[in-house]
C-alpha cells in the first residue's frame, strides 16, 4: 500500500461511463466487477505465496549456510593449514593467502584490458568497430567459466606440465574483463559532456582530458566495478579445478599449485571426514560473509539504498 | 574547392582525410588512442582465442567421430570412444526443468516485491535477495550435496514415488543424487537472478502510466498486466536469457548433486547423469594426450556453441521485442 489510490467502488461510482459508450475497465455489470475484483485477490495471493515460498527457501539455504559455519569459525581457521585425514584442529590458512594471490594476478590483467576497454567504448566508441567489440565483450560475459579453465589448461597448464597459480589468475583474468569494461564505459559516459569540452577549451589534449579530468570523476563508479569483478571471481571454483588445482601446504610460487578458498570448500564439502566437512561449512560462511560486505560497500559508495 | 575534391577518386579523398587527421592530432592524443585501441584488439584476441583453442584442439575427435560425437552414449577411454549425448541430454534437462520453476516463482515474488509488499520489509528481501544473485555456485552445491541430497534419498524420492509413482518422471531407485536434486538446486541459484532482474525493470515503469491506469478505475492486477508487464518485457526476457546461460554452463553445484554416470536418457528424474560442465570437471584429471584430452575440449565447444547461440537468440529477440515496441508507440523510444 505504497501509492495512495483511490478504491476501487468510489472510482467506480464517479466515473461512471455514460450510456452506449464503452469503458476498457468499468463495466456496467456489478457481476463484471465482482470477477475482476476476484481475479486481482488472486493474483495478490499467487505472488505472495511465489515470495513466500522462493524467498523462504533461499533465506533459509542462507541461514543454515551461515548458522552451520558460524559454529566452527575460530583464529585458527584463518591461520593455520589443514590437518591430514580429518584430524582435529587446523584451518585453511592457505587458501586464504591463496585466493589474494589469485584475484591479485587475475586483477593484474583484468583491470587494465577491462579498462582501457571500457575508454576506448565510451570515448571513441562509435561506428561499426565498437559495435563488433560490445557484442564480442558480451559473448566473453556469457561463457561458462569453465571454459576458462579449459583455456588456461590448454594454454599454460599442459605446456607447462604442472597446474599453476599463473594459469589460475588467467582463468580468473578472463572472467574480470567484460565486467570491469561494461561498468567503467557506463559510468564514463556518465561523465557530463560539460567536463570534457571545458577541459578542452583551457588547452588539454584529448588525452589528458581524459587521463585528469574523465577518470577522476568517474573514479568511485570504476573502483565500485573492480570491487564487483573481484568479488565475483573470489567466488568462482569451476575454473580453478583444473589450474589453480588447490593443495593443503602454504605456497606463493605461482608456478606451482595454489590453493583458494572456493576450491577448498568444495573439496571439504565431498570429504568423507566430518571435521573437514564442518570446514567447508566455515570457509562458506567467511565467503558469504565476504560477499556481503562487498556488496554493502558498493551499495553504500553508489547510493544504492536511497533509490527506492 | 568541392569541385576539385569531386575530381578525387575515393581512395584519395580518404587519404586526404587520413593525412587532416593525422596532422590535426597530437601527437600524445594519438599514442593514448593508440594504446587504448592496442587493449581493444587484445581483448578481441582473447575473445576470438578462446574460440580458436577450442576448435582446434578438438579437432582429432571431430576427424574421427564427426556428428556421432553427438549421438554416441559412451565416454568411454578405456575402448577410447567418446560421445555427450547423455551429457548434452543432462544439461538441456536440468536448464529446462530450472526454468520451468525459477521463472513463474521468481516473476511472482518480483511483482509481489514491486507492488504488494509492506516497504519496510520491501529494502530487506531486496537486498538479501540481490545477496544472493551474488552468492557463489558452490555455496548451493554444498547446500545440495549435505542436505539436498541426503534428504531426497531418505524422504523426498521416496515420497514422490509413493504418490506420484505412475508418472514416468518418478520411477526408478531413489539415489538422491540425480537430476532432480541437480535441477532443484539450479533452480534455487537462478531464482535470485530472475527476481533481482525482473524487479529492477520492473520498477522504473513510468509512475505516470500506473496512475493513469489506477484513474481508469484498474485493478492492482489490471495495472500490472496492462502498465507493468507491457513496459517490463523486454528486460524480463533479457533476464530470464541470462539465468538460462547460468543455468547451462554451471558447474560446481550441478557436478556436487547430479551423480556424473553416463547413464542411458530416461524419463526418470531420479537417475543421475552428467551435464556437458560436469563431463569437463569430472574427466579432466584422468586425461590423456590424444582423442581422451580432445573429446573434453569437444565438451567444452559444444558448451561455448549452446551459450553462443542462446546469447545471439537473446539479441535477436530482445531487439526484435523493442523495435515492435517501438512501433505500438508511435516511435517513441
Amino acid at each position: 500500500m505504497s501509492v495512495p489510490m483511490p478504491t476501487h467502488s468510489s472510482s467506480a461510482s464517479t466515473l461512471q461511463p455514460e450510456k452506449g459508450q464503452t469503458h476498457p475497465f468499468l463495466g456496467a455489470r456489478s457481476s463484471l466487477n465482482l470477477r475482476r475484483r476476484l481475479v486481482n485477490a488472486l493474483v495478490v495471493l499467487l505472488t505472495t505465496l511465489a515470495a513466500l515460498f522462493a524467498a523462504g527457501l533461499l533465506i533459509y539455504l542462507l541461514f543454515y549456510v551461515l548458522s552451520q559455519g558460524l559454529r566452527y569459525i575460530n583464529l585458527d581457521f584463518f591461520t593455520q593449514l589443514p590437518t591430514p585425514n580429518g584430524e582435529p584442529g587446523g584451518g585453511m590458512g592457505e587458501a586464504f593467502q591463496g585466493s589474494l594471490i589469485l584475484i591479485a594476478l587475475a586483477s593484474l590483467m583484468g583491470v587494465p584490458l577491462g579498462l582501457f576497454t571500457g575508454i576506448y567504448l565510451a570515448e571513441f566508441g562509435r561506428g561499426p568497430f565498437a559495435q563488433a567489440v560490445r557484442f564480442l565483450v558480451d559473448v566473453l560475459n556469457g561463457i561458462p567459466t569453465i571454459i576458462f579453465g579449459l583455456l588456461a589448461w590448454v594454454l599454460i597448464v599442459i605446456p607447462m606440465q604442472t597446474f599453476s597459480g599463473l594459469a589460475g589468475g588467467f582463468a580468473l583474468g578472463m572472467i574480470m574483463i567484460p565486467i570491469v569494461t561494461r561498468t567503467s564505459e557506463d559510468v564514463l559516459r556518465l561523465v557530463p559532456r560539460e567536463l570534457r569540452e571545458a577541459s578542452l577549451a583551457l588547452g588539454a589534449t584529448e588525452a589528458r582530458t581524459i587521463l585528469q579530468v574523465v577518470l577522476p570523476a568517474a573514479r568511485n563508479g570504476i573502483i565500485t566495478g573492480v570491487v564487483l569483478a573481484m568479488a565475483r571471481v573470489a567466488g568462482e571454483t569451476a575454473p580453478l579445478l583444473m589450474t589453480a588445482f588447490g593443495t593443503t601446504f602454504w605456497n606463493t610460487d605461482i608456478t606451482q599449485p595454489i590453493d583458494a578458498l572456493p576450491l577448498r570448500i568444495f573439496q571439504f564439502t565431498l570429504s568423507p571426514y566430518q571435521q573437514q566437512v564442518n570446514q567447508a561449512y566455515a570457509g562458506a560462511f567467511v565467503l558469504i560473509v565476504l560477499i556481503l560486505l562487498a556488496s554493502l560497500a558498493v551499495r553504500l559508495a553508489t547510493g544504492g539504498f536511497k533509490q527506492h | 574547392m568541392i569541385q576539385e575534391r569531386a575530381n578525387l577518386t575515393k581512395a584519395q579523398q580518404q587519404w586526404l582525410r587520413w593525412q587532416r587527421l593525422l596532422r590535426a592530432q597530437r601527437p600524445g592524443d594519438l599514442f593514448f588512442r593508440g594504446i587504448t585501441l592496442l587493449f581493444v584488439l587484445i581483448v578481441l584476441g582473447l575473445v576470438v582465442g578462446t574460440a580458436w583453442i577450442l576448435v582446434s584442439n578438438s579437432l582429432p575427435t571431430i576427424r574421427r567421430f564427426g556428428l556421432s560425437f553427438l549421438t554416441n552414449k559412451a565416454f568411454d577411454p578405456v575402448h577410447d570412444t567418446y560421445g555427450v549425448l547423455p551429457a548434452i541430454a543432462g544439461t538441456l534437462i536440468t536448464s529446462a526443468f530450472a526454468l520451468i520453476f525459477a521463472v513463474p516463482l521468481g516473476l511472482g515474488a518480483a511483482i509481489f516485491l514491486v507492488d504488494f509488499c509492506p516497504r519496510p520489509l520491501r529494502l530487506v528481501l531486496a537486498f538479501l535477495i540481490d545477496l544472493l544473485a551474488a552468492i557463489p555456485s558452490v555455496i548451493y552445491g554444498l547446500w545440495g550435496f549435505l542436505v539436498l541430497a541426503p534428504w531426497l534419498h531418505n524422504y523426498g524420492e521416496p515420497w514422490l514415488q509413493q504418490h506420484l509413482g505412475f508418472l514416468p518422471l518418478f520411477q526408478g531407485q531413489p539415489e538422491g543424487v540425480g537430476y532432480l536434486g541437480a535441477g532443484i538446486v539450479l533452480t534455487m541459484m537462478i531464482l535470485p537472478l530472475i527476481i533481482s532482474v525482473s524487479r529492477e525493470v520492473m520498477l522504473v515503469t513510468p509512475v505516470a502510466q500506473r496512475e493513469a491506469l489506477l484513474a481508469l478505475g484498474a485493478t492492482r492486477w489490471e495495472v500490472i498486466r496492462h502498465a507493468v508487464l507491457p513496459f517490463a518485457r523486454v528486460g524480463i526476457l533479457g533476464g530470464v536469457i541470462l539465468a538460462l546461460g547460468r543455468a547451462l554452463g554451471e558447474t560446481m553445484a550441478v557436478t556436487m548433486i547430479i551423480g556424473n554416470q553416463a547413464n542411458e536418457p530416461s524419463f526418470s528424474l531420479f537417475t543421475p547423469g552428467y551435464t556437458l560442465a560436469s563431463v569437463i570437471a569430472n574427466q579432466f584429471g584422468e586425461a590423456t594426450p590424444g582423442l581422451f584430452l580432445s573429446a573434453i575440449i569437444e565438451a567444452g565447444l559444444i558448451l561455448f556453441i549452446i551459450t553462443l547461440m542462446t546469447n545471439i537468440l537473446a539479441r535477436w529477440l530482445i531487439a526484435s521485442l523493442q523495435r515492435q515496441a517501438q512501433g505500438s508507440r508511435g516511435g517513441r523510444p
